[in-house]
């Protein structure tokens, strides 16, 4: 295969792309189409249906859990992408003592396993909620505002490593130009540099967003017993059975990523051209 | 000296308010909801776990006995690495050819193949997980092929196989992207050069092409290594639970098991970090050797 790199690309590389796509849309394409079988096991072909996906609709347990998935990954996205930028600019625009620490600190989260950092923050939760008990008497309980408080702390370094490349590509003197014009700090911000960033910005939630709607690992670990969250019942539901209704959920679920992957590529290429 | 009516000093004064500003509320959040964890786990290690599940704070180094006297924990450390490694070695293997035929296509053509890796790269990691149960289930579609073609049925899943499927699966597009980033940066003239001054392509290849594209390499190869270790979800999924990775156990020792041990599922995730780190480490070290 080697042999022939210097080629657009040699039949041997050519028959290894094509395997390697099979490979990796094959299960995908068998999802799919099995979630419009009627059988019901969910494994083989044996006639069209909608049905499961009427069954999914009316799952109101599976729908309270799409919601709080929703909920949580839009709270977290909207917090990560606000600090995320705020970090972004200081460490693109300032030199202070620490910043080499704090790279450290922002680059940590991105390589620790999900796991540790996973039972890291149940064993913090719980050993905050029982002092919290101890000195006011009121224990808080795991839910939605701890899987929150979890999903910012895994996403906003993601949020950050992308809006500092659009910082590191953003022309300096074009404020330059602003302020030699008699604008502000606060309106060169507002006027130049943020509208000027913001696919960058854009494009930070939106990986944030799919990371934290994605989360099985961390959310597991942070959320409470009363709570339900997507990833959550998929693993509960996957675990115990195959059914036609999960592959449908699925399929479903691949039409959203593949939306966002779309909108991610699109605003990418408009930030691009205009730039 | 006045700039607009705003003394040196006093711009001086400006710029750090606006940057503890920009500062304090990420800084903040990394501290008290990634450092201070990671400093809890480290603490519960050292403690002592109660009959009940309750930590008892008293000093002992009796879990990390534990981990190395128990064959049950080192048997899950070995099987995690050496699975784990395996995994990295078959996406580098699968994934270096595909971001070399990508990065080679004129770019409308590149522009399809990298949107088609992006794709899964997106896509959620248990929906992918299962979709491998749904095809090597008993009756699914390669049993259903194996039967047509007059074979007895396999056991597909659950099993080892399986599981290592579901990895290389799952981790792939990680291996993938960082490779596609190198080899574009890849300067191909080299190679014709290579050619011109004698050198055979497969040698120009292991003298040129992967020393100067050593970075991705690493880059991916970590990006697969770390989550294929930690991992507790495909062996669950695809695996049936019946062999003990890491994840299980650290799941097992923090959610399930009755009493839950968090002193010895802390003790085992602090190794895990350490023997982390120590094989990035050299790995680092032996792929910038590799570039001099």
């Amino acid at each position: 295969m080697a042999r022939r790199a210097p080629e657009a690309g040699g039949l041997l590389l050519r028959l290894h792309t094509g395997a390697t796509l099979l490979f990796l849309y094959a299960p995908i394409v068998v999802l799919v189409v099995f979630s419009f079988t009627s059988d019901s096991f969910g494994v083989r072909w044996t006639g069209f249906t909608l049905r499961w996906y009427q069954r999914l609709f009316s799952d109101e347990r599976l729908i309270g859990a799409t919601l709080n998935t929703l909920l949580v990954a839009t709270v977290a996205t909207l917090i990560a992408t606000v600090i995320g930028t705020m970090l972004a600019f200081a460490m693109e625009r300032y030199r202070f003592r620490g910043r080499t620490g704090l790279e450290a600190l922002l680059y940590v989260p991105i390589v620790i396993p999900e796991i540790v950092m996973a039972l890291a923050l149940l064993g913090f939760f719980a050993l905050a909620f029982g002092l919290i008990d101890a000195w006011f008497g009121v224990r808080p309980v795991m839910g939605l505002a701890t899987v929150i408080i979890a999903h910012v702390a895994f996403t906003v370094s993601f949020v950050v490593v992308v809006v500092r490349t659009s910082l590191k590509n953003f022309d300096v003197r074009l404020e330059e130009a602003a302020a030699d014009l008699g604008a502000d700090a606060w309106q060169t911000f507002r006027r130049i540099t943020l509208p000027l960033i913001m696919p960058g910005i854009i494009g930070g939630a939106l990986l944030g967003f799919t990371l934290s709607l994605d989360d099985f690992i961390i959310t597991f670990f942070t959320t409470g017993p009363g709570t339900s969250l997507l990833p959550v019942e998929v693993y509960g539901q996957v675990k115990r059975a195959i059914t036609p209704k999960i592959n449908a959920l699925s399929t479903l679920m691949l039409v959203a990523s593949i939306t966002l992957v779309f909108l991610s590529q699109f605003i990418q290429w408009r930030g691009r051209r205009s730039s | 000296m006045a700039i607009g009516g705003i003394t040196a000093a006093g711009v001086r004064s400006g710029a750090r308010r606006r940057l503890a500003a920009l500062l304090a509320p990420g800084l903040f959040w990394l501290i008290a909801f990634f450092a201070i964890p990671l400093v809890v786990v480290l603490a519960y290690s050292f403690a002592v776990p109660g009959p009940t599940g309750r930590i008892e704070w008293r000093f002992t180094l009796e879990n990390y006995q534990r981990l190395f006297g128990e064959t049950l924990y080192v048997s899950a450390y070995v099987r995690s690495l050496w699975v784990g490694l395996l995994t990295t070695v078959i996406c580098l293997v699968m994934g270096y050819p595909l971001a070399l035929f990508t990065v080679r296509q004129p770019p409308a053509w590149r522009a399809v193949l990298l949107f088609l890796i992006l794709i899964p790269f997106w896509t959620n990691f248990l929906v992918r997980t299962y979709a491998w149960m749904v095809i090597l289930s008993n009756n699914g579609i390669i049993n259903a092929t194996i039967q047509a073609l007059g074979f007895p049925r396999q056991i597909l899943y659950p099993g080892e196989g399986a599981v290592l499927i579901g990895l290389v699966y799952g981790q792939l597009p990680f291996m993938v992207l960082p490779l596609v980033a190198a080899l574009d940066r890849f300067d191909f003239t080299l190679m014709e050069a290579a050619a011109d001054l004698g050198a055979s392509r497969r040698r120009a290849f292991w003298r040129i092409m992967l020393p100067l594209t050593a970075p991705g390499i690493a880059a991916g190869s970590v990006l697969v290594f770390i989550p294929t270790v930690g991992q507790f979800v495909v062996s669950d999924l695809l695996g049936g639970a019946k062999v003990d990775f890491l994840g299980n156990l650290l799941q097992r020792l923090f959610t399930r098991s009755n009493p839950p041990n968090w002193p010895l599922g802390s003790a085992m995730a602090v190794m895990f970090m350490l023997v982390l780190t120590v094989a990035i480490i050299a790995y680092f070290r032996a792929t910038a050797e590799e570039r001099r």
